[in-house]
């Protein structure tokens, strides 16, 4: 335990010192990111407007809330992806790793951990900026803003272990950049990202109950915007909670049969 | 004339580059389908709440849809795949190869890839168009194809331009990838009518980057809104945008000094 400790600790030091070299870069990316949620809100807005002051339950000042967090959740969300994994697996590089006395999905988990403490300290004033800008109707209790806290931190973690997962599948094939596509796009409808999941239809929300992309992306959200009971903030977190176990097992049991088919190209 | 035939070969080789790697078509068909089903669904779900989006219909929209996917297929077919290994070699020092060839420097950078299978998309959005047309019950008028073609290719020049002045900064700034990166995600907020968008994002959209005029221009010459004060506005922009980046380019090349080779 004490070992797995420090590994995190000096993964994310490492990291965090890496990552604020390059304030600049970081930032680009975080604004290139931030122009998504602005054109949803935008549209849902004028919607909400010309459908009389709000739709779905939602008023304009509520959509700004909910895509002004969901700027911070999706930071949360950026975890090594699909893509880098078939790098890692298609160059060799992946050998080093296996040199190390431990599973090489720690050095992921720590590393992008450090890395969303520099993100969050540079996503402020974004923040600062939009809210000034969208003026967002945001009034968490503190219960909300302590579950909000760590529903993040189990998005960030779910996220990684699905993508792991789907990242995992280069070991048998490198064309794997179509199934990836898929994979986004389902998310990019089921999880809240498009638009609050309450603005869909029936049943694509029942739907979205059997997939973990709620649980990573729209929950964290609305634990936060929305009018959720404690009862519900819990059930939530459980969920997210369950999800973590499933893909840690999933994980694992993946990584033993594909490691079998590992065969370094070079590296 | 030389410039034309040159443009010609390049063409010839990057098709036949293109032809080796057959499998990604079918890749590409699969990327430009899910791309146009999300669109469709976006789409559906603000129409599901509401009969118009700030003047728009959906049958209008869904052609604005059409004319985002097709300049969206020519950015990446051409122009992007261009400028990405410009940003390239002139970080790794490269770019001395191509400023030693007798011809136009510019030119020829901008001519050498070319993505034959991303013409799905230009495709796709040609279908898509001529649904959207027909749920309108448009009649073909002479002077709103005009408008769309001439504005199209407005479009794409200005884009050109934008691309090349990016790309030109890195002989400045190394590392622009970000930038890129930050097109990409205004370029989404195409796909809707520009009137939508908060004043300082509207102008943003329409001056810095020539999003507006790219898409929205073209598809208010289809649904019958282009007045002559836009489109002389656009071929404006279009000249200044084009003599600028050609002007920024060429300060650019003198600062350029190869660090290899």
């Amino acid at each position: 335990m004490k070992r797995y400790f420090d590994i995190y600790r000096s993964m994310m030091k490492l990291s965090i010192l890496e990552q604020w070299q390059y304030p600049v870069a970081n930032y680009f990316y975080m604004i290139g990111m931030i122009a998504e949620p602005v054109i949803y809100m935008v549209v849902w807005s004028t919607v909400a407007m010309q459908q009389g002051g709000a739709v779905g339950g939602y008023t304009p000042a509520e959509f700004a809330a909910y895509y002004i967090v969901w700027t911070l959740v999706r930071n949360m969300n950026v975890v090594f992806t699909p893509y880098g994994w078939e790098w890692r697996i298609r160059e060799g590089q992946l050998s080093m790793s296996l040199m190390r006395p431990f599973h090489p999905i720690h050095t992921d988990v720590a590393y992008f951990a450090g890395w969303k403490i520099v993100v969050i300290i540079l996503w402020l004033p974004l923040a600062f900026a939009l809210t000034l800008i969208f003026k967002p109707d945001l009034n968490p209790t503190f219960v909300e803003i302590v579950v909000f806290f760590f529903a993040i931190w189990f998005a960030y973690l779910i996220r990684t272990m699905t993508l792991s997962l789907i990242g995992m599948v280069t070991f048998w094939t490198t064309r794997v950049s179509a199934l990836f596509e898929l994979y986004f796009a389902a998310e990019l409808i089921l999880s809240g990202r498009l638009v609050p999941l309450s603005l869909m239809p029936e049943w694509i929300q029942n739907f979205a109950w059997f997939f973990p992309f709620r649980w990573a992306f729209g929950f964290p959200i609305e634990s936060l915007v929305g009018n959720m009971t404690t009862n519900e903030l819990l059930t939530g977190l459980g969920m997210q909670i369950a999800w973590i176990v499933v893909g840690l097992i999933f994980v694992n049991i993946m990584w033993k049969f594909a490691i079998r088919k590992f065969s370094a190209v070079g590296g | 004339m030389k410039g034309f035939q040159l443009a010609f070969n390049y063409l010839r080789i990057g098709i036949l580059n293109e032809f080796q790697y057959r499998a990604n078509l079918y890749i590409q068909i699969l990327q430009t389908f899910i791309a146009l089903a999300t669109g469709l669904i976006g789409l559906q779900l603000v129409f599901s709440q509401t009969t118009d989006l700030g003047g728009w219909t959906q049958p209008e929209l869904l052609a604005v849809m059409g004319v985002f996917t097709l300049i969206g297929g020519v950015i990446r077919s051409a122009i992007q795949p261009n400028m990405e290994r410009l940003m390239e070699e002139i970080r790794e020092g490269t770019l001395d190869y191509a400023l030693t060839k007798p011809a136009d420097a510019q030119l020829l950078v901008s001519i050498r890839d070319f993505r034959l299978w991303q013409l799905v998309d230009v495709i796709t959005g040609f279908i898509i168009l001529i649904i959207a047309l027909s749920q309108m019950n448009w009649s073909i008028n002479a002077w709103s194809v005009l408008g769309f073609l001439s504005t199209i290719v407005m479009g794409s020049i200005m884009i050109y331009s934008f691309w090349l002045i990016i790309t030109s900064t890195a002989f400045w700034f190394v590392r622009v990838h970000e930038i890129a990166n930050l097109f990409e995600g205004l370029y989404a907020a195409g796909r809707w009518p520009i009137d939508i968008y908060p004043n300082w994002l509207k102008y943003g959209l329409t001056f810095l980057v020539p999003v507006a005029f790219a898409i929205s221009v073209p598809s208010e010459a289809l649904t019958g809104r282009l007045t002559l004060q836009t489109w002389l506005g656009a071929l404006a922009l279009t000249i200044f945008l084009f003599i600028l980046s050609r002007t920024i380019w060429k300060i650019g090349l003198r600062n350029y000094s190869g660090a290899s080779a």
